[in-house]
């Protein structure tokens, strides 16, 4: 019994990537069609993008002065204090940045493109777009992929930058570290590789949130529960396959 | 099927043929039964009504017309072609001869009135904006809702986005209009409008129209020609008139709207006494 229900829920994710990947093919070539119009491109960045500005703001800020208060203390033990802005700048854009800023993406960008996407296909809104001889996947589903995949890179470097500029307040400011060590560890220590881990990092998860986002509103059952769940698989798939990537990502960066 | 319940025929009532022929169409969702030899067909020009109880496979009849789903068997033809038979180009060509009101009608709700009339504009032409504009304002115009062109979906009362809708439908001149269900929900003022647009549309532009619904009295004072559905087929057709006259118990209760009949007014459950005492037993 057991052995039937493993098989059955196996073929079912099997079944689920192979829609998936389906509908990525698709969705890739309306994307080529979408930048023809970059006005729609430009709005969904916005709505992405723009409109997590303060939650990614605040919790840069929060994060880069728990990250300092947390690694003044530790390396206070050790004699090198002095070490702060490096060991933070190294967290903030390695991995917390983009971590962090992909998991508060599915939480906010994610879920609303989830739902509304889904009450789009609710309301027959994506059924009309059909019936005037417009593909839905050109103009919904491919503006919301780009506009996401753009805004989180942008969204990453906002939040490391905030980041450090909360890990400054504290380690310079109220632990005494001394300004310019602070930022001649990290000059000197930080190097373009690392850089280029937290931009790919965060390409890759701008890239699977936002498709699990489109996909899932995009297949919604057309009801106030099926948007709602969808919204749900949206938020705990992106979660999980975010941290999921972030080890494979570092290991392969190792 | 006796004299008055046949399908129109090429030609019949002053058309030029039917632009839509639905030919012996079955089609089941998940092991249930919706159609099981559907035939009728709508004459150029002309106003057919199908109509029929809820649940009857209305809606889905349309939705196989403009091939957003598929028929298990059967054929169904628009424009002379089976819907089967067309690729994904052929069937966006076809709907851009096609304009569908929805039930709920659908307007984008990111757009306003002006941009939502503009939008099939705006994806298939090349006009330039002072044209667009004054196609849309002459659309709105002609639904009476010119003043509304800078509202949002959601500041419109149902009536109101009814007749966006129907401006939306309109704005490419398409040859056949389709109406999910037009009439739900309106008020008698509305009612009345969107009746008289719908046959505005058909007396002056000549547009094939096929009206869905469930509403006999007003179906019956604009159709040339009325279909009515039950049980998975057409158990009546001909003009409102003839399909008054019938003295057929299915179209005798749906044309006089008699609660219990052919088509029975309880869905199908066990014995009320039965049930009720297994209760008490329990």
């Amino acid at each position: 019994m057991n052995g039937v229900l493993s098989f059955s829920l196996v073929a079912e994710a099997l079944a689920r990537l192979g829609r998936m990947t389906l509908f990525l093919l698709q969705l890739l070539v309306q994307c080529a069609r979408a930048l023809a119009r970059p006005n729609l491109v430009v709005a969904q960045i916005y709505n992405a993008g723009g409109r997590s500005l303060v939650i990614i703001m605040l919790s840069g800020l929060f994060t880069g002065m728990v990250l300092a208060l947390l690694g003044f203390n530790l390396l206070q033990r050790f004699g090198s204090q002095e070490a702060l802005g490096f060991a933070a700048a190294l967290a903030l854009i390695k991995e917390l940045g983009p971590v962090l800023t992909a998991l508060l993406f599915a939480g906010r960008a994610g879920t609303a493109l989830t739902s509304e996407i889904g009450l789009m296909n609710a309301t027959d809104q994506l059924t009309a777009m059909k019936m005037m001889a417009v593909d839905p996947l050109r103009y919904v589903a491919a503006p919301r992929f780009l506009g996401g995949v753009i805004a989180m890179p942008l969204l990453t470097a906002i939040f490391d930058a905030v980041g450090l500029f909360g890990a400054h307040t504290i380690g310079v400011r109220m632990m005494g570290v001394d300004n310019g060590s602070f930022w001649s560890q990290m000059q000197a220590s930080v190097g373009l590789n690392d850089v280029m881990e937290g931009v790919t990092k965060s390409l890759v998860f701008g890239f699977v949130c936002s498709l699990i986002a489109v996909y899932e509103g995009y297949h919604a059952e057309p009801t106030a529960e099926g948007v709602g769940l969808a919204t749900t698989r949206t938020v705990v798939a992106s979660s999980v396959l975010i941290l999921l990537l972030d080890y494979m990502l570092i290991a392969a960066f190792l | 099927m006796d004299e008055i319940q046949r399908p129109l025929e090429a030609g019949e009532a002053g058309g030029d043929g039917p632009v839509v022929e639905v030919r012996d169409v079955h089609y089941s969702v998940h092991g249930r039964v919706i159609f099981k030899g559907l035939t009728l067909s709508a004459a150029k020009g002309k106003i057919t009504a199908v109509m029929g109880p809820s649940g009857t496979g209305k809606t889905t009849l349309l939705r196989l017309m403009t091939a957003q789903i598929e028929a298990d068997a059967g054929v169904i033809n628009v424009f002379g072609r089976d819907v089967a038979q067309m690729g994904s180009q052929d069937v966006f060509a076809m709907r851009r001869r096609m304009g569908m009101l929805f039930q709920n009608s659908a307007l984008l709700s990111d757009l306003d009135v002006f941009e939502n009339v503009a939008f099939p504009l705006r994806e298939h032409t090349d006009l330039t904006e002072p044209l667009i504009r004054n196609l849309v304002l002459s659309k709105l115009n002609a639904v009476g809702l010119r003043g509304a062109a800078e509202l949002m979906p959601t500041e419109l009362s149902g009536g109101m986005s009814r007749r966006v809708a129907l401006a939306r439908a309109v704005v490419m001149d398409p040859e056949v209009l389709i109406y999910d269900e037009p009439f739900v929900g309106l008020d008698p003022i509305a009612l009345g409008m969107i009746l008289r647009l719908i046959q505005q549309l058909n007396q002056a532009l000549g547009i094939t129209s096929i009206v869905v619904s469930h509403d006999v009295a007003e179906l019956a004072s604009i159709a040339h020609h009325s279909y009515l559905m039950a049980d998975g087929r057409i158990v009546a057709a001909g003009t409102p008139a003839e399909l008054a006259r019938s003295d057929s118990p299915i179209v005798s209760q749906f044309m006089s709207g008699k609660p219990d009949g052919p088509v029975p007014f309880h869905y199908p459950a066990p014995d009320i006494v039965t049930q009720l005492l297994a209760g008490e037993g329990a």
